[in-house]
């Protein structure tokens, strides 16, 4: 069953050091908020892992957060390149990060295997692409029917996946609508579950599309209204575009960026619960 | 969701429009009558819109954020703004949108865009230079090699020039017709390729029989010295090259509208 715990206990709880860390959101309900406390707690030699790292990944790789990056597409959404996440990668700074990376396809489907209980999951792609010799974790399965050869991409299991979602009641029990992205096959692939929520409510209203993780699949819920600013919570809040444009001219440079987590993540108080 | 650095305009510039324009209108032509478009962020989502507010009100709109169907009235700066998901016919999920609509063929045309291309218009987005010492890093592959695997067709939009056009890409990050010919099918991609190349310069096409790019189109004003110079290849060309005809009037006016929607 979920507790509902303050957002800097849960990752003190869920997260630690040299573990794995998916923290999804496919462009709306990133956990923004959590990846703050991550960075404000000062976990060192993660693996994280994200279909898109945007903004929130940019911070964690330039606080030299992570060790290893396993990710599908790593830009600013519309706006370019991160630089953090380029810094890291082309000059090692502050720390080297290693990658694996996938096409969003296979990545997707690694975390449906890992929800799954299966070792692997198949797809159509990878073959002629660059990709296949870069990772060990796509490998060529022929098909016992047809004799197809198809990629296999092996499943991902994180040590805590980390999503944001719009509502918890208060036995735990999340709802989250929208795009969801691959938000539910993370948590379930995941060996302990993190979700912040905008609210806690008493019960919870029928949504078109509305997905539903049941309490005893999630370890920790934690209130973090807004915890996906400048990403976006459908029914709470909009994208704020323009802290993503901003965020190119704020993160293309060291001290500028090392000013602004000072400012905007060290020195602002963690999420407390109400 | 790859997109391609501003490259510096050769055409000659007309009072009417830039060749950015004209890239966005051929797209937007190339949808005309066609069902349903896989649509990144970027010159393929402003050629999709356009294509709406002109010819083909009821092309049905797919981001990869899961939102099939999205009418959006302005146009988006991300894949997942809200408004796709507001509008959509159906909004499913990533696994979803990879395995049961891309991968099992039902989308007609997706668009890809690169850093780099080559004469057999596989694409790069991925890394410039060495890959684990690159000198610049790119975004990555996102939802582009399965794009060019499964989608039935895949129109290619990227500007000509010697840093685009390549004769080896730095990576190989979505298949267009492989090394060899019968490549595709050796891989088992279900999906025709990129079957029209749509630059600043002209329009290009695969060879049926080879894959190689041919120059089939040029646009108003641009010599086809001007595309050989932006070719590191010897380019092959079509015996008779069309001209693309001038944006309209009335695409101008819509394509403008849009522009004044972006980024708010």
């Amino acid at each position: 069953m979920a507790e509902i715990q303050d957002l800097a206990e849960a990752i003190r709880d869920l997260v630690h050091d040299g573990d794995c860390v998916a923290m999804e959101g496919f462009t709306h309900l990133i956990p923004v908020a959590a990846g703050h406390e991550i960075i404000r707690q000062g976990r060192r030699d993660l693996t994280l892992v994200r279909l898109t790292p945007d903004i929130v990944f940019d911070q964690l790789i330039g606080t030299g957060c992570a060790k290893k990056l396993v990710f599908g597409w790593g830009g600013n959404p519309g706006v370019g390149s991160l630089h953090r996440f380029r810094d890291a990668i082309e000059n090692g700074w502050p720390v080297p990060l290693e990658i694996e990376e996938h096409s969003h396809a296979g990545l997707t489907n690694r975390y449906v295997a890992g929800a799954s209980g299966l070792p692997f999951a198949i797809l159509r792609g990878y073959f002629g692409t660059g990709l296949m010799d870069r990772t060990e974790t796509v490998k060529t399965v022929e098909c016992p029917f047809t004799g197809e050869k198809l990629a296999a991409v092996a499943a991902l299991n994180p040590d805590v996946t980390i999503i944001h979602a719009q509502q918890a009641d208060r036995a735990g029990n999340v709802l989250m609508w929208g795009i969801t992205g691959v938000n539910k096959e993370a948590a379930l692939a995941a060996t302990r579950v993190l979700v912040t929520v905008e609210e806690i409510v008493d019960g919870f209203e029928p949504r078109p599309g509305g997905v539903v993780l049941p309490t005893w699949v999630i370890d920790a819920v934690a209130e973090a209204p807004a915890g996906a600013y400048p990403s976006y919570t459908s029914g709470y809040s909009d994208r704020d575009n323009a802290a993503y444009i901003a965020w190119d001219a704020i993160s293309r440079d060291r001290d500028t960026f090392e000013r602004w987590i000072e400012e905007h993540v060290m020195q602002s108080a963690p999420v407390v619960s109400s | 969701m790859t997109g391609v650095s501003t490259g510096a305009a050769r055409t000659e510039r007309s009072a009417d429009y830039d060749p950015d324009d004209m890239m966005i209108v051929a797209a937007a032509r190339a949808l005309r009558g066609r069902l349903v478009c896989f649509v990144g962020i970027g010159l393929p989502s402003t050629a999709a819109n356009l294509a709406r507010a002109t010819h083909t009100p009821d092309l049905v709109l797919i981001y990869e954020s899961g939102t099939i169907g999205a009418k959006p009235t302005r146009l988006p700066l991300s894949i997942g703004d809200g408004e796709l998901a507001e509008t959509a016919d159906s909004v499913v999920t990533v696994p979803e949108i990879f395995n049961y609509w891309v991968q099992a063929g039902r989308i007609e045309v997706g668009f890809l865009s690169a850093a780099q291309m080559d004469r057999h218009a596989n694409l790069n987005s991925t890394v410039i230079g060495d890959y684990d010492h690159p000198s610049v890093r790119l975004p990555g592959s996102g939802g582009a090699p399965e794009i060019a695997a499964s989608c039935r067709e895949v129109i290619v939009l990227i500007r000509q020039s010697h840093r685009t056009f390549v004769e080896h890409l730095d990576f190989t990050t979505s298949v267009g017709f492989g090394d060899r010919p019968g490549d595709r099918a050796r891989f088992g991609y279900r999906g025709a390729g990129p079957t029209l190349v749509i630059t600043d310069l002209g329009l290009l096409r695969p060879d049926p029989e080879t894959g190689e790019l041919t120059l089939t189109d040029l646009h108003p004003g641009v010599h086809v010295d001007q595309v050989r110079a932006a070719t590191p290849w010897d380019l092959a060309m079509a015996k008779d090259l069309n001209t693309t005809e001038p944006p309209s009037a009335e695409e101008l006016i819509q394509l403008r509208a849009l522009r004044a929607t972006e980024n708010r």
